[in-house]
Formats: structure tokens, sequence, C-alpha cells
């Protein structure tokens, strides 16, 4: 079973579309128990880093992740659920990541437009397998955010927005994406059909 | 490297779309399904529909027609016109839009801004800002040509050298938008039917601070014309404020949207007859403007 990941800030509909419309029967799992019986997950990630990780907390997904992740699981995080994986973020000081990546996540300070909202282009660094198989170096992906992580060992991809941000994430079973690729046309349902063909 | 977004907007009526001058003499332009789909293969970055129905089996057939056009787009979607409430967010979200627009309501009831944002996030508010010229305060003079290497504007007493790269920057004079002097746009609601006397830019700042994530910015006085979008204006919001602005109103051919962004500091740009119509392609558009070095998505 495709656990799509709520914990209540509301993006799950338009991942769940797009996930159907490739054809994949998925759930929007919102209990530790249903979470617990996932084969693989999405988490799309919206709004505070503060916020999302003590949801997640609160409604007791936040340990049946981590153990499902750790137990080999297939993880899929988009924007927040990309950010969620570094230690902490500058948005919410004192809250921890899931410290999957080492580092914090920080704001965008080059620019004069902050958040980054629009298309921007992938620097694929790992010659399109994995997250980016079949997808272009240089393909554009739809943004909307103003933290981002760092560049890191695990990040398969970056993109610059005056500073230069992991864009895509592969770290054995978990792979995250910092664009929505439900809201990045082709290149975005490609991205999502290389996770759901796992 | 960061693109600026070409967005077409689809004017509905009862499940149509149309397209008139100021919404009169309406014109029938198509299925909204049929023409969402077909500026998503030409390459649009994003949509916007704009219910202009104001009726309840109006608002109906909008929750459907978001529905139909929501299932197969996968580029953002922002909904709006009559967006009066949280309610009338909620149902537009849940219908499949990923953005709601407010224009009217968020003039007359600002605290909605921040209700939306803060119940649905910044990311899916976008406050529209129609905007007419007084014609009061004194005009900038200036050297406007694409190819000139600088323009010097004098802004009480002190001369400022400014470059044409890709933003323009205009002096806003802290007492414009502090309204001890006329402002030189003003705000316009109900369609333009309705002159506010508020200080544009000033309220441009404003909903940027209640929380707004982006601002549609339409030039009344361009708006039809096809005479091109109104720079000034555009450069004068999108320097005053941190959020996007997305400039609409003038467009009749690809030398506008240039002008709009590299003039007219715009991050994006709307525009709806010319497309509908097919007088030109989003993607002939997008092969003009790369010429140009706008940096688009190809």
């Amino acid at each position: 079973m495709i656990a799509l990941l709520d914990y209540g800030a509301g993006n799950v509909g338009s991942v769940l579309k797009a996930v159907q419309y490739l054809g994949f029967p998925s759930q929007v799992v919102s209990s530790p128990e249903v979470l617990e019986s996932a084969d693989k997950i999405i988490l799309p990630g919206q709004g505070h880093f503060g916020s999302m990780l003590k949801a997640l907390e609160e409604r007791h997904l936040h340990d049946v992740l981590r153990s499902k992740i750790a137990a080999g699981t297939p993880y899929l995080g988009i924007c927040l659920g990309l950010q969620a994986l570094y230690e902490a973020s500058e948005e919410a000081p004192g809250v921890a990541g899931l410290g999957l990546l080492r580092g914090a996540v920080t704001r965008f300070r080059m620019l004069p437009k902050v958040p980054q909202i629009g298309w921007n282009q992938l620097q694929i660094r790992n010659g399109g397998k994995g997250l980016f198989k079949s997808v272009a170096d240089g393909s554009f992906a739809y943004y909307c955010h103003s933290y981002y992580g760092p560049v890191v060992p695990e990040a398969v991809a970056v993109t610059e927005y005056g500073e230069t941000y992991a864009t895509g994430i592969e770290k054995e079973n978990v792979w995250a994406v910092q664009f929505h690729p439900e809201k990045s046309g082709e290149v975005g349902l490609k991205v999502l059909k290389n996770f759901l063909e796992l | 490297m960061f693109a600026k977004r070409i967005i077409p907007c689809l004017d509905c009526k009862d499940g149509r779309v149309v397209k008139g001058i100021q919404f009169v003499n309406l014109r029938d332009a198509g299925d909204p399904g049929e023409l969402a789909e077909a500026y998503n293969r030409e390459g649009a970055d994003e949509l916007v529909m704009l219910d202009i129905s104001a009726s309840r089996e109006g608002r109906a057939t909008l929750m459907d027609t978001v529905n139909r056009v929501a299932r197969k787009l996968f580029i953002p979607l922002t909904v709006g016109g009559g967006v009066r409430a949280l309610e009338d967010a909620r149902r537009l979200l849940g219908a499949g839009s990923d953005k709601v627009a407010i224009n009217t309501a968020a003039v007359e009831t600002p605290e909605l801004i921040s209700e939306l944002a803060g119940r649905f996030g910044s990311q899916a508010v976008v406050v529209a800002i129609d905007a007419r010229g007084t014609g009061k305060a004194k005009k900038e003079t200036g050297n406007w040509k694409l190819e000139s290497a600088s323009a010097k504007f004098e802004n009480r007493g002190a001369t400022r050298d400014i470059s044409p790269v890709f933003n323009f920057q205009f002096p806003v004079s802290e007492s414009q938008s502090e309204g001890q002097t006329a402002p030189r746009w003003t705000v316009v609601t109900y369609g333009g039917t309705h002159e506010t006397g508020k200080d544009a830019v000033a309220w441009a700042r404003r909903v940027a601070e209640l929380g707004a994530g982006e601002i549609l910015l339409t030039s009344m006085d361009a708006d039809g014309t096809q005479a091109g979008f109104d720079c000034e204006l555009t450069a004068t919001i999108s320097n005053a404020v941190k959020i996007p602005v997305i400039a609409s109103g003038g467009a009749g051919g690809p030398e506008h949207f240039a002008e709009v962004f590299l003039r007219g500091a715009a991050d994006a740009a709307l525009a709806a007859s010319i497309f509908h119509f097919e007088t030109h392609t989003i993607r002939s558009l997008k092969d003009f403007l790369r010429e140009r070095g706008v940096p688009v998505r190809i």
C-alpha cells in the first residue's frame, strides 16, 4: 500500500490526484496504525517546519515514520518533506528534524523576492537514474519555498536561486525533492513515476 | 536559472470561457477544459481562472469547471472571482485549485488575507489589485529605451543612476505612500466600477504584510487596449514588495511581454484574449522572449 501521509496541512489532494493519474492505487493515511502497514510512504510537506514536525509528533506519526524508514521502507519527501530530513531549520529554532542529512535548513537571502515561486532548473548530478531517470539535465520544475536544504553528498540534483541548494536527495530508501512534482508538468510526473515504480 | 512565468487567464461565465472588453461585448472563447489542456501543451507555466458569473448558479458551475480542469492539469491553477470568505476558498481549493485570488473582498476586509494565509498558507493566497492612474502626481522623466545604458531621475533634489538590467528602480517617495501627496495610482474595486481612493503602492505593501503570497496587478488603464502593459505601475509595485508580482492588462504582442519583464520588473505576466483567439501562441512568445534574454521555461 502506498501511503500519502496527511499530517493536517492539506496538500495531499494534489499529490493523490497525480498518483491516481499515473495509475497507482494509494491511500491518504493519518493514523499510525495504518502507516505501519505501508509499503511506500510519500510525505507532501507544506507550511512551517516546526508545525509539521509538531503535528507528526502529536499524531504519533513521527516514531512510526522513523522506524519505517529505518526498516527500509521507500520514502519520498516533497518540499518540507525534504527539509524535514535535515537536523534542524532556521524556520523553527529548537525543533529537531529527522536528522538523516547533515546540517540545517536556512532561508534564502540573496535575491530580492522570497519565497521562490515559479519554475527553476534541475542540475542533475547522478546521470539520470533513480529519481531523475528519463529526466533531462536542465529540466524545469515548480518551486514554492522560502527555505532550502544545503548541498550534501546525498544531493543528486541542485538548483540555484541566489544560493545553490539541494533539489533532489537519494539516500538508500530515502528520496526527496524540494520542488512540487504534482505541479511540475511532465517532468514532475516522471519523477513521481520513478518513485512509484520502485 | 529561474524563469519568468507566462500565465493564460480564462474568464469564465456559466462554464464557458469568454473574453470581453471591460465585460461587455462578451464573445464565447471556448470550453475551459479544452483550453486548459491546449495551454498546458503549449507551455503555459500556470493557469488562472476568473469567474465573472457573480450569481449562485454561476458559482456552482464554477466548482464543476475547476474539478474538470484540475483533474488532468499538473501545473498550478489559481481560481478567483467573487471569493468573499474562508468557505469560498476552502471549496475552490477542495475542487482542485492550488491558489485562490481575492480582490474586492480583500480591500473591504483586509483581515481576510491573514485569515486565508493562516488557514491555507500564503502560497495559496493571491491578492488581485486593480489599479488606475490618477494623472495627478508629477510624472518622472527618464530615458525609457531598452538599449540605453542609464537613466537619471530626480527625487527631491537627489539624482540616481539607474541601469536597466532586469529591474528599473523607481523612486517611491515615502510621503506619496503615506498619502501626503496625491498617489499616482489608486485601487479600484467591483471590476473597476468603484474608486476607493486608496494608494495602490501602499495597498500592495499592506497586502504583503498581511500574508499574501503573490500580487496579481491589473492596470485598468491598459486593460483591453492591447497597447502594452503598464510598466511604470508594475515596476513601482514590484520593487515595493518582496513577493512576486504578476503583471496583467494591455498585452497585445510579444514585445509587450519583453518590456514588462525587462522594464516592468514583473515576475510573471498574465494575458487572456491574445491567447484565446490564437493571435499569438505561448510557444512562439517564449521563443521571442528567450531571444531577448528573458529567462523562460522551454
